[in-house]
């Protein structure tokens, strides 16, 4: 199928053919207007973001957790809530989710936590990002939509898992990264066998060029899991708020911190908490979002505490490459959920995203890259600023692995060099 | 002023399918009227009902994204490629 940015509302049988279990349409989430499922992202009235539209008025909530409980140890338990075929989880593919919800009980002494602190690792997955999470979804639309090449913009970690996932499930990736991204996330792509070109530019201007090829016949039949398959890939971030929820036994948590690079995962959380509350898996009550930055790319923390509802794009400069996207395509929304939720928006200098690597590490033997040091940092920010609430249950989430940005602290090293004798081992003052 | 302006697909139906096309004017702004006046309808596509930019769209003059410069104030010398983009998300 050639590629498409947008559906027209005629040509709706043949699209709507295609068995993404229960997504019934694509909305647009500015004006409403509905268009049939296909490879598009933009709406044709007004640009903005397509979501997924869902059926869920067959369910039932017993049967449905029960479905749930029985599932696979991964994000194909809540297949029944996401845009893939009944059979999904017979499909090759990845199979990620399912990590460790951490109740990280050192760290919120040092924190100050008394109502419960879990850390929600992600660096468990395939790829050791949450990345593999909506990839997965990309590929189940990708099969959809007969594209035979998977491709996508990167800051890094969502390169790597593109290309695993393309060769556990038999395509070809070509993926695009900024040209001077930390070396483990190159390798992490570079890996898998596909094809892996670098921009000279930044994320904002690789993200610039992929919509370009998108438009032009160079790029027919390519599926870029985060522009023309994102209404389906983002629904991939969802599982980490059911998972959350499940691992606190079927319950919300008060407070929730969230990293921002496009803001895309924290409003799928924000959907899927409110997924859960309407079918009745969860009780209804209130949660608060909070969104973390580095400082150095913080266009949605700047309008936060401007008072602003719009985001005016940075240029990033930070250690926290992973979330240096400084025109937040969901940004507007994501300064929506935190004030109607009661959250914040704050960020981090990078000094403090090391230091809070290295206490995440030290307290609970989490090794987090910088997106986790934003979080963690921004929770220990928040709590010293009385935002956060020390008393309530608290989620912070860790999205990748500290092996892949080890630049961030590579001050860390060895506490002495010795002979391989006892005297010298005294000597170094260790006894 | 003449600039080379791409279309993004969801706008080519206002260009007879075609992927690029020239327009007048000395401003972004002006560009975009120019567009109007060959293309009729595409104006209201890009621009709210207030006139400005719509926020899920993202246009570059040569390399520039004019968020950054003077919104729909931005000089288009002859000769510049206008950029029209959805904007999207990911990372």
């Amino acid at each position: 199928m050639a590629v498409q940015t947008v559906a027209s509302t005629t040509d709706s049988a043949a699209a709507n053919s295609v068995d993404l279990g229960p997504a019934a349409a694509l909305s647009c989430r500015e004006c409403g207007h509905r268009v049939p499922l296909g490879p598009v992202f933009a709406c044709e009235e007004c640009f903005g973001p397509l979501e997924i539209a869902y059926d869920f008025s067959a369910y039932d909530t017993e049967e449905l957790r029960g479905r749930i409980e029985a599932g696979p140890a991964n994000i194909w338990r809540y297949a029944p809530l996401l845009p893939v075929p009944a059979d999904v989880a017979t499909k090759p593919n990845l199979n990620p989710g399912w990590t460790k919800l951490v109740q990280a009980d050192n760290l919120a002494r040092e924190l100050g936590v008394t109502g419960g602190l879990y850390i929600k690792d992600d660096s468990g997955n395939p790829t050791h990002s949450f990345k593999d999470r909506v990839v997965a979804q990309a590929l189940e639309a990708a099969r959809a939509f007969g594209f035979t090449t998977l491709s996508c913009s990167s800051t890094g970690n969502l390169a790597g898992a593109v290309g695993a996932a393309a060769a556990r499930a038999g395509l070809r990736s070509c993926v695009f990264i900024p040209h001077d991204l930390e070396q483990g996330k190159v390798v992490m792509a570079a890996v898998y066998g596909g094809e892996l070109v670098g921009i000279e530019g930044n994320y904002d201007d690789v993200n610039r060029f992929c919509s370009e090829l998108i438009g032009d016949p160079a790029g027919e039949g390519w599926g870029f899991v985060n522009v023309n398959l994102r209404p389906y890939y983002a629904e991939g971030s969802k599982t980490l708020a059911y998972e959350i929820c499940e691992q606190l036994g079927w319950r919300l948590p008060d407070q929730i911190v969230v990293p921002i690079a496009s803001g895309s995962q924290l409003t799928k959380i924000d959907k899927g908490l409110q997924e859960l509350i309407g079918l009745g898996l969860v009780e209804d009550r209130p949660y608060k979002i909070f969104g973390a930055q580095a400082e150095g790319c913080s266009p949605v923390s700047t309008a936060y505490k401007a008072g602003h509802d719009v985001v005016r794009p940075q240029k990033p400069d930070t250690i926290a490459k992973s979330l240096a996207i400084g025109n937040p395509a969901d940004g507007p929304y994501v300064l929506d959920i935190a004030r109607r939720t009661g959250g914040a928006v704050e960020d981090v200098t990078d000094e403090q995203i090391v230091e809070a690597i290295r206490t995440l590490a030290r307290t609970e033997g989490i090794f987090a890259e910088t997106a986790g040091g934003v979080t963690v940092g921004v929770t220990k920010k928040l709590l010293g600023s009385g935002v956060l609430d020390p008393s309530l249950t608290t989620v912070v989430l860790n999205t990748g692995d500290g092996l892949k940005t080890l630049d961030a602290v590579a001050g860390t090293g060895l506490t002495a060099t010795i002979r391989p004798s006892l005297e010298s081992f005294r000597e170094a003052g260790l006894v | 002023m003449s600039v080379t302006v791409r279309i993004p697909t969801i706008l080519r139906t206002y260009t007879g399918g075609k992927a690029e096309v020239t327009a007048e004017g000395a401003t972004l702004g002006e560009v975009i009227s120019d567009l109007e006046k060959n293309h009729t309808g595409i104006a209201a596509r890009v621009l709210d009902d207030q006139g400005k930019l719509r926020r899920f769209v993202n246009v570059y003059v040569n390399d520039d994204d004019v968020r950054f410069e003077q919104g729909l104030e931005t000089a288009t010398p002859d000769g510049a490629g206008v950029s029209i983009i959805p904007a999207v998300a990911g990372g």
